[in-house]
Parts: structure tokens; sequence; C-alpha cells
């Protein structure tokens, strides 16, 4: 395993035109924003770009909130949005998921849209002399039978175990949240993050449903009585700078004591941001009791498929829950 | 001279003085030259391209596209590497060498472990050599390796010695099974540990510079630069004065740093090929792999008592994983026969052979783990009987060494409690685990013992005293990172009687008068020892000046007469009769003096081995009379969340007798330093094998944990005032290893308190507490 300079090009875009077309004539073109992710992954030799086209020119800028809900602009650096009183105040799962993820100094320079696109931490997909079907199709995944404690327990395939790594998408997922993409031709489509990320299946290359030279540009929240009344838990093996174990975005719109729109995600056990939407019907109609909460979250483990050394996750990640639920209406 | 160095306990002495770092204006501008820092002309960048497989052959080397590649001089592998005087392949070898494992990289075609190196890129940019490395195309022929001693492979065996010949594989004192039988209670339990790697900040790195075909200066990082000079001796088969490192700072060792590991004679090897200076820094990925670890390693304490907690009997077993070639496994039984009054004792070494590199001494080897295993069945004992735990320990406190049987030099482990407990508030610990609470967390107190030898060392140190009142002060030891260069600046401005900034203390070079290599807690007794000494070899010659000299009022004093008090030659039973240094010097037209001093130092395990404590009437320990070790205690609060398993240190205290202290602000950070590093062995830190690949899947410091601030609380420090006659001439013991040992017991004491769990497998992640309540 060396840490590999491999030459490339840069080039600064101007416009989000001139990016995507660039992207679009270059399939080992990437885009590069913050570069938290991308040069790790380029210095470890799992992905050679040959042109990396800055897109930190554009003017994907902007944390607005409306009665309608909120807009990112996808180059928004996650502390800004962070530690925006508007997030705080009104989406407290988006602030905190981002609070909690790397480190100050990352978070300084790692953009929204790129946390989306983050790749995963596994430590087979991260040293290129081991197979990985991710990184190289076809070459096996020795996570099934090896080192899986971190890996994933939902959404796997024979194919890749590997987790998903970013928090930010765990609360965005469960506060349907939407990405606005825009394409070479200047088009632009409304995607759910929900359904931007593809299970591995067998193809765990094809990470997401972005279509060649598309580009995100801006994140799109509703509001809601439950996006104000959230909460993400993560639980890691150390205080600060660790990847989810397992991690819990939960919003809860209570009125009278009874629970009239629930949203629930997990991170750190699946190998997408894994809503668990069986847990918010259960809740829905429900008491906010600590029983309750037990009750749904059992519901969302019911399709977990652990390894040897990630079973303690199917338990975890309902006390989780059950913990951060009861956060939200402490 | 007197007899003990008491001018430095004097009013307006700097020793023991929280004086800040001398060399800290230098780290935070960037002045501080480390050992890829040298720009020489002509430098080169090395590169090591290491092999994907862990056990195998090299079938075929294709260079021809790395070397293609602009910039590249030479693609070096085991097919046109410049061949070596000796390598440590075969066991002569190996200790001619003094290596730290019997096996070379680039001699053979064989591969025995993951990320070995199989070439050497070198170019003329650090990125070109970075990029031509990795189209360095090799073809293997794999084979299925061995992962560890836990691999149902793996065969085990009992080896004669481990530890490099330093520990017999069995040892044996009294009737220890037959004790254990009869004893009253009888507590089994058995310990493990993960892999852990030293990853010092500063990653290794070699810069090596062949000024002629036969002389060479390698700017190294390394805790040592003799035994570095020592092992490229012997490799290189060039005489000694021909060979010149440098190491002037170190950015962390923690042992990996200890010994002369392959990539130096590699990239040495390549300079040698290219003909111009080459530089090589280790990747974080490859430090994982070039250094070596603690090994991975299991270990069972059988511990007999009598019914109300005297120890009669310890039975200790280790079974651990070593490489292919050598035999190492790190010691952890000293520490459970001598750390209390056990009358029988008896240790077992198991091995088994894997495809890993050796391992090797990690910040204190052996006493680490072996401190967790006894700690935490000193801590089961105590509840077993419904006693303190601090009183269990009082109750078996070896009053003398009991491995020995030899008296210690000295020993302050009951202060050590007493002023712990009272510092931590350990009289408001609710003796019944389990059960107290604050919200949600469950809180507990845990405390241990902790112990270091002070090992046999010795080492020289040169003084030089200008008339005009400065000095240059020199030793060729390193200087960790830990405050070597402060200290002993201290050291010598009382010794020779001047302020800190008229010093310039030298270290870290072989051009230097030797050191020991700075490890196993000796750098800081035995150089300012050294240094003490020569500075009594300046005041000596003047005095000698001083009394042939018809214009000192000294002049036909009797030499063993004068002293010196603080810069002054004066007689002892009338201080008014004398003069000052730079006036005898002037006088006498010397520009400066020099002196010469040689510190001896400990006897820690090597008692029976000559322990000579140096200073002119010093109390001597020749023939290794006394046991020498530091003493110490931990006590640690945790805050436990069982549902989520997460373990929180909120509290902590260490109190250490450690003989004399030599800057107290250095000293506190050193033992705080220590004490997270404890920690974070005991909460995180693990680095995971592949048991198919035997290769490392967590090897950077994203996945490889150690403590952030968020997990550590405010910690405090003290240390017992202690006198030692018997170490060295400054009685000194070192507070490198002892900072850490005890302290992962500390924590899992604390963690027994607080849940009522015992946890012996490290480290103790929130998996594993979860799942032990769960097991409830």
């Amino acid at each position: 395993m060396l840490l590999a300079m491999n030459n490339f090009a840069y080039t600064q875009a101007a416009s989000t035109k001139e990016a995507t077309a660039a992207k679009q004539a270059d399939k080992q073109a990437a885009f590069i924003g913050g570069g938290t992710t991308l040069l790790d992954i380029m210095k470890a030799n799992i992905e050679q770009h040959t042109l990396l086209i800055d897109i930190n020119r554009l003017s994907l800028l902007g944390i607005e909130n409306g009665a309608s809900g909120l807009r990112i602009g996808a180059l928004e650096r996650m502390s800004d949005v962070g530690e925006h009183p508007q997030v705080v105040q009104n989406y407290p799962v988006i602030s905190q998921s981002l609070l909690a993820s790397a480190s100050p100094q990352l978070r300084n320079m790692a953009s929204m849209g790129g946390n989306l696109l983050q790749k995963t931490r596994c430590g087979y997909y991260r040293d290129v002399a081991f197979p990985c079907n991710k990184r190289v199709p076809g070459s096996g995944c020795p996570a099934q039978t090896g080192d899986n404690r971190n890996l994933a327990i939902f959404g796997t395939s024979p194919s890749c175990i590997a987790t998903h790594a970013s928090d930010l998408a765990v609360a965005l997922v469960a506060l349907e949240a939407k990405l606005t993409l825009e394409n070479p031709k200047g088009a632009t489509r409304t995607v759910p993050l929900a359904d931007f990320y593809k299970l591995p299946g067998s193809t765990p290359h094809i990470e997401t449903h972005l279509q060649p030279g598309e580009l995100i540009t801006a994140i799109t929240v509703p509001a809601a009585a439950h996006a104000r009344k959230s909460h993400y838990l993560k639980v890691r093996d150390r205080a600060s700078y660790a990847y989810a174990l397992v991690s819990a975005a939960v919003g809860l719109d209570v009125q009278g004591g009874t629970i009239r729109s629930a949203r629930v995600a997990l991170g750190g056990v699946g190998t997408v941001p894994w809503r668990v939407p069986a847990v918010e019907k259960a809740l829905v109609g429900k008491a906010p009791t600590e029983d309750n909460f037990r009750a749904a979250a059992a519901l969302a483990v019911r399709d977990a498929s652990p390894r040897e050394h990630n079973k303690f996750k199917v338990e975890l990640a309902q006390r989780t829950l059950v913990r951060a639920l009861l956060e939200v209406v402490a | 001279m007197d007899s003990e160095p008491q001018f430095f306990d004097q009013p307006g002495g700097y020793v023991g003085q929280p004086l800040v770092r001398v060399d800290g204006r230098e780290k935070v501008t960037g002045k501080a030259k480390y050992s890829a820092e040298f720009p020489l002309p002509g430098l080169t960048y090395g590169v090591l391209a290491t092999s994907p497989i862990a056990k195998g052959k090299i079938q075929r080397i294709d260079t021809s596209a790395a070397a293609r590649e602009p910039g590249v001089i030479a693609v070096l592998t085991h097919q046109n590497l410049p061949k070596l005087a000796k390598t440590p392949n075969d066991p002569q070898g190996k200790k001619d060498i003094g290596a730290p494992m019997g096996f070379l990289p680039l001699t053979s075609d064989e591969i025995f472990y993951a990320a070995q190196p199989v070439a050497i890129v070198v170019a003329d940019t650090l990125d070109h050599a970075l990029h031509a490395a990795t189209l360095v195309k090799v073809t293997y022929q794999a084979a299925q390796p061995i992962a560890s001693f836990l691999d149902p492979k793996a065969e085990l065996f009992d080896p004669q010695k481990v530890q490099d010949g330093k520990q017999d594989g069995h040892t044996r004192r009294g009737d220890a099974k037959g004790a254990l039988a009869s004893s009253a209670i009888q507590l089994t339990a058995t310990y493990n540990h993960p892999v852990y790697n030293h990853n010092p900040m500063e990653p290794g790195s070699t810069t090596a510079h062949w000024e002629a075909p036969d002389r060479l200066t390698v700017y190294e990082s390394t805790q040592g630069v003799t035994r570095t000079q020592s092992a490229l001796t012997a490799m290189l088969g060039i005489p000694r004065e021909q060979i010149r490192v440098v190491t002037k700072y170190l950015g962390g060792g923690f042992g990996c740093k200890g010994s002369c590991w392959p990539h130096t004679i590699l990239t040495i090897q390549a300079a040698k090929a290219v003909n111009r200076p080459v530089q090589l820094m280790l990747t974080r990925k490859q430090q994982f792999t070039s250094m070596g670890h603690r090994e991975d390693q299991t270990q069972t304490v059988q511990l007999g008592a009598t019914a109300d907690g005297k120890i009669t009997s310890i039975v200790h077993t280790k079974t651990s994983t070593t490489s292919p070639w050598d035999n190492y496994a790190e010691s952890n039984s000293k520490i459970l026969d001598m750390l209390y009054a056990t009358p029988n004792f008896e240790a077992t070494y198991q091995l088994a052979r894997a495809n890993v590199m050796t391992s090797t001494f990690m910040r204190a080897p052996g006493e680490a783990p072996g401190s967790f295993a006894i700690e935490c069945s000193m801590d089961d004992l105590a509840y077993r009987i419904g006693v303190d735990p601090i009183e269990i320990r009082l109750r078996n406190h070896a009053d003398h060494d009991y491995s020995t049987n030899k008296p210690w030099s000295s020993k302050s482990l009951k202060q050590c409690y007493a002023r712990g407990a009272e510092l931590f508030g350990w009289s408001k610990r609710n003796p019944r685990p389990g059960v107290t609470r604050d919200g949600r967390y469950l809180v507990g107190m845990g405390m241990a013992s902790a112990s270091y030898p002070v090992h046999n060392s010795q080492g020289t140190a040169r003084a030089r005293l200008y008339a005009d009142g400065h000095a240059v002060v020199q030793s060729g030891a390193t200087d960790l990172g830990t405050g070597t260069y402060t200290v002993i600046t201290q050291v010598a401005a009382d010794a020779l009687g001047l302020p800190p900034e008229k010093i310039r203390f030298e270290l870290g070079d072989t051009n230097l008068p030797t050191a020991p290599n700075s490890g196993g807690s000796v750098a800081a007794g035995t150089v300012s020892s050294s240094v003490y000494m020569a500075a009594q070899d300046v005041w000596q010659k003047l005095i000698k000046v001083a009394v042939v000299d018809k214009k000192s009022p000294l002049f036909k004093a009797k030499p063993e007469d004068v002293t010196v008090e603080k810069g002054r030659l004066q007689l002892k039973k009338d201080p008014s009769k004398g003069e000052r240094f730079a006036d005898l010097m002037k006088r006498a037209e010397m520009t400066d003096v020099e002196g010469m001093g040689q510190g001896k130092y400990g006897s820690g395990y090597e008692t029976g081995r000559s322990g000579s404590p140096a200073g002119p009437n010093n109390n001597t320990d020749t023939a290794g009379e006394h046991s020498m070790h530091s003493f110490g205690a931990h006590f640690c609060e945790v805050r436990v969340d069982m549902d989520l398993g997460t373990i929180r240190v909120s509290k902590w205290v260490s109190v250490m007798g450690a003989g004399r202290i030599l800057n107290a602000q250095t000293a506190r950070s050193q033992i705080i330093g220590g004490a997270i590093f404890g920690i974070g062995s005991a909460l995180m830190e693990e680095t995971i094998r592949d048991p198919h690949f035997s290769r490392y899947t967590n090897a950077d410091l994203a996945n490889y944990h150690v403590p952030v601030n968020a997990d550590i609380p405010d910690m405090t420090v003290e240390f017992v005032e202690e006198n030692d006659p018997f170490i060295n001439a400054m009685g000194v013991k070192g507070i490198g290893e002892i900072s850490m040992v005890g302290v992962a017991a500390a924590v899992a004491n604390a963690v027994y308190h607080a849940t009522g769990k015992r946890l012996r497998d490290l480290p103790l992640t929130p998996d594993k507490v979860m799942m032990a309540g769960l097991a409830s």
C-alpha cells in the first residue's frame, strides 16, 4: 500500500455549466470542493483522476430558511451550516449531525455536497492491497468474513457490506431532504436523497443515481414540526473524530401527548443512510413513552443481517434509537 | 566534593523548577530540524514499494515502467541493491547488529509479512518517487498466511527465551502450583490484548549521506544515535568512526525508534547505489508495518491467597504472536513477580509464529500488559474478601523485592496510595460496585499500582565552562520530545552555577560523548548524572589550578578542603575564603576548562550485573545489592453509559515516587502523556489484522483511535519527594514508562466498580461494554 501522487490536471470552473461539461467530457475527471475525501482517496491510489474540476468558485452558496423549508447551497461548508442559527433552531438534527462529524478542521473545509458523496471507511476499500468489489468490481469482499465490526447490517449484499459514512445524510434522509442536480445541458432535477443512493447489490461500485456530468447544486429540506423537534445521537469509539458505530436521527411532532408524525433514520449500520418507516409508522398515534419507543425500535432491526463482529449493532441500534427519541422529548 | 549534589536543593536552584522548554521557541517557529528536514545538496527521495500479500514468493519484478517515469533515478530491489557485509538473517548476524528483527527485506524473494518492502524507488522529488513506486509491478506466488496465535493453523511452542534472550521462557520461584492448590482463595482470570502500534507523531525517517565511499552521515529518527551507529557498523562493515548518526529532534518514539529497522539500512544502501543523499520518510500506513508493534497476546493469572487476602502464589501464562524468525514477547511476568509480597511464583511464555513482522518494545514493555493482569486480579481479590482495593494492596505490600530477595533502594508506594486517595477523594467511594449513579451514568472509581524498574545504564557527557560565564554541555542522548534538552540544561545550570540561558546543551549526535538509548526510562537519570559528573570534573580541575595559584585566596589549600558554591570556589570551613571561577580563569589565562563525566545508573531487574551508581562519594551498589524501581498509583473515575456502552474518564489522579524530579512542568506533562497513552490502550487503541490476509485493516489515524481532547478530563499529577542514594549521582529514576503502567487496570477497575462487570478484553469499546450488560 502506497501513498500515491499521480499526475492530474486541474481547472477552475467559472460556471456550473462549464464544470458539468468538463466532467462529462472526461470520464476520469472529478469535481473538487473541500477535497477532504477526494485527496485521501487519490493519495491512497483508490481512485486515479486525470482532471480535477474545482467548483469552489461556483455560486452554490446560501443557507435560506423559509416557510416551506430550508435550502442549502451545495458548497456551503459543514461548519457554517452546523452553526447557522436557523439550522440550529429549526433543524437541530442537521446541525447536530454536522457537528458530530469529523473534526473542526475538516468541517471548515468540507462542503455539504461533498459530504453526501464521501466514501466508505471500510478498511478493505481503503487499502488497494485487498480485494474489494466496490473498488475493483468482481475482486471479492473479504469484509464478509473478516474485520466487519464497523460495517453494515442493513442493505448488505454478498458483494458488499460497506457502511455509508456520512452523518449528515442520515439526518437529511430522516427529514426527507431533496437534492437539486444540474446536468451538462443546464437542466436541473430534484431527487429525494433517499432515492439518490443505491444499495450495493451486485454493483457496489455504483453508489448513486448521479448521471454523467451531474452536479449537486443544492439541498432542500421541507419545514416540519418533527424537524424542529429533532435530535442526532452518535455512538462511537471515542468522544470525537470517529465514525459512528451506530447513530440515530429522529424527529417527532408530539401534540397533546400523542405523536403526530415521526421521522427515524439510522447511521453506521446501513450500506446507505437507513430510514426505518416501520418505526415511524409504529410511533404515530402513540404516547411518547420509553416503552413505546422500545417497541417501535424493535421493528427497526427486523431486517438486520449482521456478520461475525457486528452483531452488537442489532442491539445497539435499538438502544441508540430509544435514547435519541427520549432525548427529543426530554 | 560532598557526597550529595546538595546544591540542587538550594534556594535559587533550577533543578526541579518548572522551567519552560528551552527548545519551545525553536519548535513552534519551525526552526527545530527533524531528521527529514536536512536539505542536503543533491538530495533525492526514497519511497518503499511494499507487498500486498503476507506470505509467498516474488516471481517477477518489472521495474521498467517505474524507471521510465520522469525524475526516477533508481528502482532498487533484492536483485540490484548493494550487498551488505552482514545481515540479521542469521542469528549471529542479528546479534552482531543488535537488530530487532531476524530478517531484512530486499535480501531475498520471499515474502513473510504484509507490507514487507519489495523495492525502494529513488527520484528527484518526493512526488515522483511516490508515483513511480505505484508502478513497480511485482508478480507473486501467494501462499496462505498465518495471522496470529489464534489462527487454527498456528502452532504453539514453548520458547527457551523470549524478548531477545532477556527473559526465560519459564521461571519458577518456590512451589507456585502447589501453593495455589492449597490456597483458601483461588482466582483465575484471562486477559486479552490486541496489537498496538506506537504511532509517534513523526513517522520513522532516514536521510543518508555518503560523504565519501567509506564515510556516512545519517540523519535518523531514532531514540539512540549510538545504537544505530553500532547496527550500521556491523551491517556496512566500515569502521564506527566513519559513521555519524544525528538526531536533533524527535517527534516521539515510544520504543519503535529504539532499534535500527529495515528502512534505515535500505535508505543507506539506496544512497550508496545512486551516489547521492537519499531521504526516506515512512508513510503513516507504512509506520504500522515498519518499526514493530506491541504483540497481540492473551495472559492468564492464577492467584492464590489466604482467607484474609494475603497472596500465597501467582501462576502466570502468556501466549502471543511472534514473527517467522524471532522469539519476541514482552516480559509481562516481571511485574507480577515483584509488585507484591508473593512467596511463590511461576511464569510460562508460549509463542506461535505468524506472518507478521517482529514485535518490539513499546512504552512499558511487559509492565503495561502485565500490570493490567495483576492489577485487575488484585481488584478481584479485594472484592472477593470484601476489602478496599487500597487495603488489599497494603496487605500485600512488598517491603523488599520478593523476586530477587533484595531490599529496595527506595520505595514510596504507600505514600502514593495515601496521597492519591486524598487528592482523588477515594474516601467518598461506595464500596459496593454498580450502585453509584449520576443521571444515566453509572459512576465508578478504580485505582491501580504502578511500578517500573530503574534499568542498568551508563553514559558520558562533556561540560566546557568558559571564563566569560557561558558553557557548552554535550551528550549523545536523544530528546524524544519529553524535555531532555530542558532538564539537562537545568542540571548543568545548577552544577556549573550559571543561569540556564548561559548554557547550550547539545545532544543527538554520535560525535558527542556516548549516551545510551533514550528508552527504558533511563535518559533523564543517566544523562543528568553524566552532566553532573562532568561539572564536578570541571570544578576539580579548577580547584587544582586555584590551590597552586599564589594570587588565589585558596593558594596552598588542600583540594579536598575546597568546595564550589554557585560558581564560587571556597573553603568548606571558611566560605569567606574563595573566589569566582571567572576571576581564577582570567588570571590563569584560561579561555575554558573542560570536564568529562560518566553517569551510571540503576540495577532494576538486572541486579547481579554491575549496577554501580556513580558519584565520587556516592553510596555505591556495585554488586547490585538493591532492587531499584519507581512506584506510583493511578486513580480513575469513569462514567459509564451502560445502555450505549460508552465509557468516559471523568477524573484522574496519578501520584508517583520516582526519585528526584528535574522539572516539575515537563515531568507533569510526561505523566499526563503516559496516562493518556494508557487510557487509549484501555478504551480504544487496537490494530486489527485480517484473519485471512494477515494484513492490517485500520492502519491509519482515522481508524486507529488514540484519545482526543474530548476523551480526557483534567488530570492531577503529584510526585512524592524521594531521595534515593543508590540509583545514580542525581537520584533520578525516570518517568517515561511508569506513567502508563497500571493505567489500563485503573480504568477497568473503575468500570467494574461502576457497573459490576469485569471486562478483561482490551480495548473496552462500546460493543463489549454494552454486551457485558446484556449478559447479566
